[in-house]
């Protein structure tokens, strides 16, 4: 696949196996940095995230009130000056929880989606490497967690874990396991016969030495262009898990509750619903996008190797 | 520029194309594949476009029927067929006369096909077109088509579907569909360059024999002089967009004219007493980097001073015979 | 054909093995005794004893399995214990309204992608292509429950041409059902009509750059043949896949929208038993869910093989 990282591969170090980019030279990064900013789409995804990212880093800074307090304005009040987004059926100021909202939609979608690459990515090279039996039995169990949509897995599996943020990551990352197995798989099969893995063998290198330090560089572009592609669809889980009532619990801010809680005012008080909502989908666009430009900006790459 | 190839009768020519010409608009700006090409076919005879890749002659034939995507292409010039110019005409008009009075054969015969379609049903949806008969009738003329092609069990065959045809069978299909409606002119665009060379040949025999038999007029395309010789009265030879030298068969091969020509005839095994393979050094200019004079002096062995400042204009050189040089006929 | 459709027959019955090991397994990895989980308030200790030789629970596990499996394939997926009822019952009964609201926003999304998608490719980079193609990235990436939630400001509350709510069976009372289903059908519709569109958009320009299009346009045929008949013929065969497989997507979403609409559905069946640790449902829901599912993709590739000359006819 990525034959021109192919000699180097031998030569990387055991903690280079885990970097993102194979063989990156700084020109390299360069070129596809310059790709990868010629799609307008791209960049504003770009600058979605980011700002996603700092609004949760910094979010104590950048709230104006306390999320959780209750009462800092009149409940239910529409948007104004001293509360932009207005407040909630508890008067808590809407902005604020927006803004702590941001936190664990990012950790959660983050985290469920790592999560889901470990265990995908092991999966996929063990199987495609030692390929037989234990190729047949994984990839029919993945078979099995394909057919189940993300949500309904998500569903069964907080049945299992319960209820909390840390079981929610669990939860959703359960739902991307089987791609990033899949899409793994392939590249290893397609790696596996190339030269350099040949020699690592015959030089008596181990397997899992093989499979890590040789095969597994070689196969992480592609898989890091899917978690990238995979987190908005993390977050859109954990929004709707949250909006279903089986997120973390109130009065944790989190932009799906939030959307939960203001359907009952929707009469009187809309913005306690869409103003979230909107926040989510503009952080989901702009993922997408992001993941849609980092794809672009990669497949040239990925196409000359092969 | 125009330099009528032939004084002829009006009514012999089938088809009378006058500085055609094909531009296209890319990124860098606008560039002509085909540069004010003219040239006629008259009433049964097999007319050869012959050149390397690239240098557009299949834009040429397909310029004919207007199958070029205009935008980005352009088309200019003119292209008479039976008192009207097909370039001025509607896209309705145009219809009636494609796949009807003027078929066209392409290089892909497999792909040629539509692959949800049974061959029967495309032949008969040909002869729907032009010559509506009630169904039954059509199919009954599918069947002699194919039968006529050469095609054994030509019921069974007409309810297979294209993959079902190897390249050769597919090819006589398209041919069988092309004269279904009893053309006057048929456009064969390298009908024989993605088949094995003993069907090349079967091939080509069939488009003789149908040419004898019916009297349509052929344009034939193709890079391979091998083929032309084997098919045409008249031969028309270009390279990067242009012609560069017009004659009969047999002008072409024993006293060519133009140097590309003469390295061309060259090339061919078995021409003079050469024990190698001749080739032409160099390759053809890109349309967007053509070389100043005449296009081809770069490559050429006889070429002077002159050639790189002028470009030469076709001429005639005696009768039936024309040429784009400064040093014809050495 | 025969032998693609015994060897996509198999494949089925493999998935759908692979499907009742994992969700047997999720049950089993509930913490806690299975027995008396199932039972909840209706404890006895005559009915726990018998739950636990029904559920062989003190033999092995893989003959636990075996004796779920076979109560499973004779209709018995346990009693609920919130409603008393059997769970076959309920899930079978909560299944119809999901199935209706499905297939109710497949019609949407292909009314709405496949006129759209086509504009798109026939007139390509030009406004039209653009907007539709940027408006199926939006919906796309808006989170169904949200754009229900919009939709019902807007089309309840504000203008108040639809109901929020509700579900009448469609059998008894067509024209009802086909009111209250316009804003729900319109959620999930959307969101899978951009993917939609999207795929029709490009499958029509690749046949468009076909030799046979070339060849059948050379052949006389006009412009409006050329696309309907000829050109859409081909692109629609691999969309007809991509819409079948749609199928599992569209339940998930399902579950969203049946809570926003307040729709009968297994979707508000498995979450309020989930709220409830009423686990026999959710097994059997999911169970069901996901076997549907499956039973969908084979029909598919079928309906893709049937279609698909190549394969039908080797």
């Amino acid at each position: 696949m990525t034959d021109h990282a192919g000699p180097e591969g031998l030569a990387l170090p055991a903690a280079a196996a885990t970097r993102a980019e194979p063989a990156g030279a700084a020109g390299e990064a360069l070129r596809w940095w310059r790709r990868f900013a010629r799609n307008r789409g791209a960049l504003f995804g770009l600058g979605v995230f980011l700002a996603v990212l700092v609004m949760a880093v910094f979010a104590p800074v950048l709230a104006p009130h306390d999320p959780v307090a209750q009462g800092v304005g009149k409940p239910l009040a529409g948007p104004s000056l001293s509360h932009w987004a207005g407040t909630d059926s508890f008067g808590r100021d809407i902005v604020s929880r927006i803004v702590y909202g941001a936190r664990i939609a990012l950790v959660v979608g983050i985290l469920a989606v790592l999560l889901a690459l470990v265990i995908g990515v092991t999966l996929g090279l063990v199987a495609g490497y030692y390929g037989g039996v234990v190729d047949a039995v994984i990839m029919r169990v993945m078979d099995g967690l394909f057919a189940f949509p993300i949500i309904i897995l998500a569903i069964g599996m907080m049945a299992i874990v319960g209820f909390g943020v840390g079981n929610l990551i669990v939860a959703v990352a359960v739902g991307f396991i089987a791609p990033f197995a899949r899409v793994t798989r392939g590249d290893v099969l397609a790696v596996k016969e190339e030269p350099y893995v040949e020699a690592a063998r015959l030089a008596g290198v181990g397997s899992l030495a093989v499979m890590f330090r040789h095969v597994l560089p070689n196969v992480m572009a592609p898989v890091i262009v899917q978690g990238a592609l995979r987190v908005s669809g993390a977050i859109i889980t954990e929004a709707g898990l949250s909006f279903l009532g089986l997120g973390p619990p109130p009065p944790t801010p989190v932009w799906g509750s939030m959307i939960a809680e203001g359907r009952n005012f929707i009469v009187m008080a809309p913005h306690v619903s869409t103003l979230p909502g909107i926040a989510l989908m503009v952080t989901i666009v702009g993922l997408n996008l992001l993941g849609d430009g980092l794809r672009d900006a990669l497949d040239p790459r990925l196409r000359r190797g092969a | 520029m125009t330099v009528r190839p032939d004084d002829l009768p009006a009514a012999d020519v089938v088809l009378d194309v006058r500085d055609l010409t094909v531009e296209f608009l890319t990124e860098e700006g606008r560039v002509r594949a085909v540069d004010e090409v003219s040239f006629q076919v008259r009433r049964g005879e097999v007319v050869g476009l012959v050149g390397e890749s690239g240098a557009g002659k299949s834009l040429t034939s397909e310029a004919i029927l207007r199958l070029i995507r205009c935008p980005p292409g352009r088309l200019s010039g003119q292209v008479w067929f039976r008192g009207r110019d097909l370039l001025r005409l509607s896209e309705a008009e145009l219809a009636t006369i494609r796949g009807g009075e003027i078929a066209m054969i392409f290089q892909n015969p497999g792909g040629s096909l539509n692959p949800v379609f049974r061959v029967g049903d495309q032949i008969v949806e040909a002869l729907q077109l032009h010559r509506p008969e009630p169904r039954r009738t059509l199919r009954e003329r599918t069947l002699d088509i194919l039968g006529r092609v050469g095609i054994p069990s030509a019921a069974a065959r007409a309810r297979d579907y294209p993959h079902q045809f190897s390249g050769g069978m597919a090819q006589r299909a398209m041919i069988g569909m092309g004269i279904a409606c009893v053309p006057t002119l048929l456009i064969a665009d390298e009908p024989t360059t993605a088949l094995d060379v003993t069907i090349q040949a079967q091939v080509l025999a069939l488009i003789r024999r149908l040419c004898r038999e019916t009297g349509v007029a052929v344009l034939l395309v193709s890079h391979d002089l091998g083929v032309i010789s084997q098919m045409c009265h008249r031969v028309l030879v270009m390279y990067a967009g242009r012609i560069v030298e017009a004659a009969s068969i047999q002008r072409i091969f024993h006293a060519p004219a133009h140097p590309y020509t003469q390295a061309l005839v060259a090339c061919l095994p078995g021409a003079g007493d050469r024990q190698r393979l001749g080739a032409i050094p160099g390759t053809m200019p890109g349309l967007r980097a053509l070389p100043s004079g005449c296009r081809f002096h770069p490559r050429c062995r006889l070429a002077e001073a002159r050639c790189a400042t002028e470009e030469p204009r076709l001429s005639r050189l005696d009768d039936g015979h024309l040429a784009a040089c400064h040093l014809a006929g050495r | 054909m025969l032998r693609f459709t015994l060897s996509r027959v198999g494949q089925t019955l493999a998935v759908l093995f692979t499907v009742s090991v994992i969700v047997f397994a999720m049950m089993r990895m509930i913490p806690g005794d299975p027995a008396l989980m199932l039972l909840g308030d209706d404890f006895t200790q005559e009915a726990y004893q018998r739950l636990r030789a029904k559920l062989g629970l003190d033999q092995g596990i893989v003959t636990q399995y075996v004796l779920w499996l076979r109560s499973v394939l004779e209709g018995d997926l346990g009693d609920s214990l919130l409603l008393h009822e059997r769970v076959s019952r309920l899930v079978l009964d909560a299944f119809v309204p999901t199935l209706w609201l499905v297939v109710a926003s497949l019609v949407v999304g292909v009314l709405i992608a496949v006129p759209s998608g086509i504009l798109a490719a026939m007139r390509k980079d030009g406004p039209w292509d653009w907007g539709s193609m940027g408006f199926a990235i939006l919906v796309y990436s808006m989170p169904s429950f949200w754009k229900g939630i919009v939709l019902i400001w807007v089309f309840s509350v504000w203008l108040g041409w639809f109901p929020a709510m509700g579900y009448v069976d469609p059998l008894a009372r067509p024209g009802e059902f086909l009111w209250r289903m316009v804003l729900p059908a319109i959620t999930l519709g959307t969101f899978f009509s951009g993917l939609v569109a999207r795929i029709i958009r490009s499958s029509l320009l690749e046949v468009l750059d076909q030799d046979y299009i070339k060849a059948a346009r050379a052949k006389g045929v006009r412009q409006g043949a050329l696309v309907y008949r000829h050109a859409l013929s081909n692109a629609l065969i691999p969309v007809v896949t991509v819409i079948g497989l749609q199928f599992g997507t569209l339940l998930g979403g399902a579950v969203l929208t049946e809570t926003v609409f307040s729709i009968p559905g297994l979707g508000r069946l498995t979450v309020n038993a989930i709220l409830s640790r009423d686990y026999s449902v959710v097994q059997g829901a999911i169970l069901v869910a996901v076997a549907s599912i499956v039973v969908v993709n084979l029909l598919v590739d079928l309906t893709y093989a049937f279609l698909n000359p190549k394969i039908r006819v080797t």
